[in-house]
């Protein structure tokens, strides 16, 4: 398709960052530190002499503030850029105070839980009398040290972009731009020398229309690929370079949260941090976090190693809450937002190129997440200060960010850092979970209690049944072939008639907490869709599609926005996408990609 | 007739009205609930006369933009990333509260004398532009006390439209009951104009006028001068939003009558 003769905008720039979260925020908050350091000249634009270093960041997002994470973190990078950070600062931020651990057990029986999981919730009913057990819930009187937050913090993560955010605007130091989509990369002779921003103006399969307008080119010395788990930049520059030898990107969760307004009768001191595991499934963990002014985030996380194709983690979650020791915080409350994210839990297998001639990847997006200790906030923030401090070494040098260069002056700080030392110890921690629940749980325990030495071999990833293998015990072929035809022709997933059926009662309404999930879009901060831009989420090869048994992405689509259709692709609606990711990694034959895309869900909590 | 304006546009920032927003009274008098936690926007009616004063500007070679805001310089300078790549314009910001429980007069006072402070503003060619209502919790009537204040007479309020004629005149459509226009005639600057919603667009981002724009804004924002609003003997009795109900239902492949026909069902009761 040849575009419209326009001319596409050039702007010359020292350091493009595409991205702003957590990592973002700790490259530019040491950045601008030195740049506004009194007993230092700033370091000098290239791009614009006699200028301060020039610096953009470009937020896909509405606002900066409309981040959707966890999250509860020990913050210890976020300690180090801010030695006298006092929670009362940031808006829903507050001191971890106390945490806990507990197993839920199944008040409903709908749970799938394996023989031995089962026998294990008989002796622990059996002996409750002498346990630590109430509301259908043991209270493990231990909580492992690697999953201990103590000195660190429950934060909103869209609150505190949005704090620190704003420090660094007024350093005047670094522009970052909300609404501006990075489409793709610059490559020339092998470097990295910017970015491509988003073409508006088109229709939804990117064609200009008459107001088309051309996404601007901004070359940068450096371009810092901050875009998160499921960017487009990172995704192109893995299509550019490659990716080292042994790397295995399968391994995802898809992390889905309300924040909730606590009822009055509800006793949660701020601060309490609980995780969970047992239930709504076994594959299934969960948290409970409470901020400041009686307001609690409460949420799961559905891993890619789950193997029931017709996941869905909202009608999950809804059950997640009822669970009675939940329930008796929960009922009552108001759901004031919601949100969800995709989580990139391959640890170091998923680490790819860190730096090439031109770039560099910090963040998640560059596998910084640890998934033995669930963490990933502050991860993120260090990788972030740590290429900053790199940035600022070559600058100071006069070295030009060559991959040599930025290896020897980023990754190698990496390699010595704790958030490396500790990916080190988790990348295997949760390879039993091919083999089951409980051998999963002995995996994790042990890498965790021995610093990675032992663990349980195995890989991870496993294959994902059939719908009819999954439900086989639970429902008869003929039926499952009913309810199929049923769903299709009523254009709606499967999900929610697939658990009906296998046990899981209709979720009440109330409409505070419980409440649809079209509902849901429309509460704290609601979805938008700017027009004049492509779609964002493509499905490559329609006739895949048709083939497909399974359309996990329906089943997973965190907002209901792809939906079923008789022939080809799915239906997608942009309206309703939250810009998960979730059916880029659910989709098993690797057909479905998520570009650069505008809008989403405005939420200011999450 | 060649014409060139100098309009300025009156525009305070409000709580993006995408969030869920809950009025209480708090120690302090009426505020919004977690008005910290919430992300701002241009106030929406603002936002669409500032859209209409940079066609204006665009159409008139010669004029030029200024955007003056009253608000808290950090979310200030957080919206501005957004709006500046909408339009041209200049900032003139002032450092102060932005929660609309202020008395107008009162705000209105420091805009009109910052107005009046800048630099090269030819009053004979000003066109005050602002919304002719606000998502603020404003009473709506600073704009028209900046123009008093700035001896301005010629007001219009409820504007969806302005074209220059060929003698130069302003031909204004202004809102009136049953969905009509009222059209006046105005010889031309100086003028009031508080927009409704007029016809166009909003703007996509343009990064590069973003980047432009910038230029001017930082040091506006860094010179911002802070405004102290005493509250006075002002006092707000009462606070609520107005009341409304949502049901949702999901349909597909309903044609648009038959919604529309339970649409008036569901109104009617």
């Amino acid at each position: 398709m040849s575009e419209p003769a326009l001319p596409r905008p050039v702007l010359e720039t020292d350091i493009v960052c595409v991205g702003f979260g957590p990592a973002a925020g700790g490259f530019l908050t040491t950045l601008a530190r030195r740049q506004t350091d009194p007993s230092r000249p700033p370091l000098e634009s290239r791009a614009a002499p006699g200028l301060p270093l020039q610096v953009l960041c470009y937020e896909r997002a509405d606002d900066i503030g409309f981040g959707v994470s966890g999250a509860v973190t020990r913050a210890r990078a976020i300690r180090a850029s801010f030695p006298d950070l006092d929670p009362a600062e940031i808006p829903m931020a507050a001191a971890v105070r106390r945490e806990k651990l507990v197993y839920l057990l199944d008040p409903i029986g709908a749970s799938r839980r394996p023989p031995a999981l089962r026998l294990a919730d008989r002796v622990i009913r059996a002996f409750r009398f002498a346990l630590p057990f109430e509301h259908d819930a043991l209270e493990i009187p231990w909580l492992p040290p690697f999953l201990e937050k103590k000195d660190g913090l429950v934060l909103s993560i869209a609150q505190f972009n949005q704090w620190v955010g704003q420090q660094l605007l007024m350093t005047g130091m670094v522009q970052i731009w909300p609404g501006t989509p990075v489409a793709d990369i610059v490559v020339e002779d092998g470097a990295v020398v910017g970015v491509r921003l988003l073409d508006q103006g088109v229709d939804r399969l990117g064609k200009p229309t008459a107001a088309y307008q051309p996404g601007m080119e901004v070359r940068a010395a450096l371009t810092v690929a901050a875009d998160g788990p499921v960017g487009a930049v990172g995704r192109k520059l893995d299509q550019a370079f490659g990716t080292p030898e042994g790397f295995d990107n399968r391994e995802w969760a898809i992390g889905m949260k309300f924040v909730v307004e606590l009822p009055g009768r509800a006793q949660l001191e701020t601060g309490t941090v609980i995780h969970t595991i047992g239930y709504p499934e076994p594959e299934i963990f969960g948290f409970l976090y409470v901020h400041p002014e009686r307001v609690a985030s409460v949420g799961i996380f559905v891993p890619s190693w789950f193997a029931n194709p017709a996941r869905t983690a909202y009608r999950y979650l809804q059950h997640y809450i009822q669970h009675p020791y939940l329930w008796r915080h929960l009922e009552g409350g108001r759901l004031r937002s919601w949100g969800a994210k995709s989580i990139r839990e391959s640890g170091r297998r998923g680490e790819p190129w860190l730096v090439g001639n031109g770039y560099a990847r910090i963040g998640e997006g560059s596998a910084s997440t640890n998934v033995l200790t669930n963490s990933g906030i502050d991860e993120a923030w260090a990788t972030g200060v740590m290429l900053a401090e790199a940035v600022i070494e070559l600058l100071e040098q006069d070295k030009p960010f060559t991959r040599e260069n930025l290896k020897a002056a980023y990754v190698a700080r990496r390699r010595a850092s704790w958030v490396e030392e500790e990916a080190r110890i988790a990348e295997k921690a949760r390879d039993g979970f091919r083999r089951g629940f409980l051998t999963g749980l002995l995996g994790v325990a042990l890498a965790g209690l021995t610093r990675g030495r032992l663990r349980v071999p195995g890989r991870p990833h496993r294959p994902m049944a059939s719908l009819e293998d999954y439900f086989r015990d639970r429902i008869p072929t003929g039926e499952m072939a009913r309810i199929r035809e049923e769903c299709a022709r009523q254009g709606r997933a499967l999900h929610d008639a697939l658990m009906e059926r296998a046990g899981w009662p209709p979720v009440a309404f109330d409409g505070r907490l419980l409440v649809s999930h079209q509902d849901a879009l429309l509460v704290g901060g609601k979805v938008q869709a700017p027009p004049g831009v492509a779609d964002h989420v493509v499905f490559l090869y329609p006739y895949l599609c048709e083939t497909c048994g399974t359309r996990l992405c329906v089943e997973i689509c965190s907002g209901e926005a792809i939906r079923p259709r008789p022939e080809g692709a799915p239906g997608f609606e942009r309206e309703k996408c939250v810009h998960c990711g979730a059916c880029v990694w659910n989709c098993p034959q690797e057909n479905v990609v998520l570009e650069a895309g505008a809008g989403g869900l405005h939420s200011a909590e999450n | 007739m060649s014409l060139s304006f100098h309009i300025v546009v009156c525009a305070g920032i409000v709580p993006d009205p995408l969030q869920t927003l809950e009025p209480i009274i708090g120690d302090s008098g009426p505020a919004l609930k977690n008005e910290l936690l919430l992300p701002a926007v241009l106030d929406p009616w603002a936002a669409h006369a500032l859209y209409e004063a940079a066609r204006l500007a665009r159409e008139h070679s010669g004029s030029k933009v200024w955007l003056i805001s009253l608000s808290p310089r950090a979310k200030l300078q957080q919206v501005m990333m957004t709006v500046a790549q909408k339009a041209p314009f200049e900032l003139v910001a002032l450092d102060g509260p932005a929660g609309g429980f202020t008395d107008s007069a009162e705000v209105a006072g420091a805009l009109a004398a910052a107005i009046e402070a800048i630099p090269g503003l030819d009053r004979s060619r000003l066109l005050l532009f602002g919304g002719w209502e606000s998502a603020a919790r404003g009473a709506g009537t600073t704009l028209a006390i900046v123009g008093e204040r700035l001896g301005i007479v010629d007001q219009f309020q409820g504007v969806d439209e302005v074209r220059l004629e060929p003698d130069g005149a302003l031909r204004i459509l202004e809102r009136v009951e049953g969905g009509r226009h009222q059209i006046s005639r105005c010889a031309g600057p100086p003028a009031v104009m508080g927009w409704a919603t007029g016809s166009l667009a909003e703007p996509p981002n343009q990064p590069q006028l973003g980047m432009a724009n910038m230029r001017s804004i930082l040091p506006a924002l860094q010179r911002a001068r802070p405004v102290a609003l005493s509250s006075g003997d002002l006092r707000f009795l009462r606070v609520e939003l107005p009341r409304q109900q949502r049901q949702t239902r999901i349909v597909r492949d309903v044609p648009a009558e038959e919604i529309a026909r339970e649409l008036v069902d569901w109104i009617r009761g």
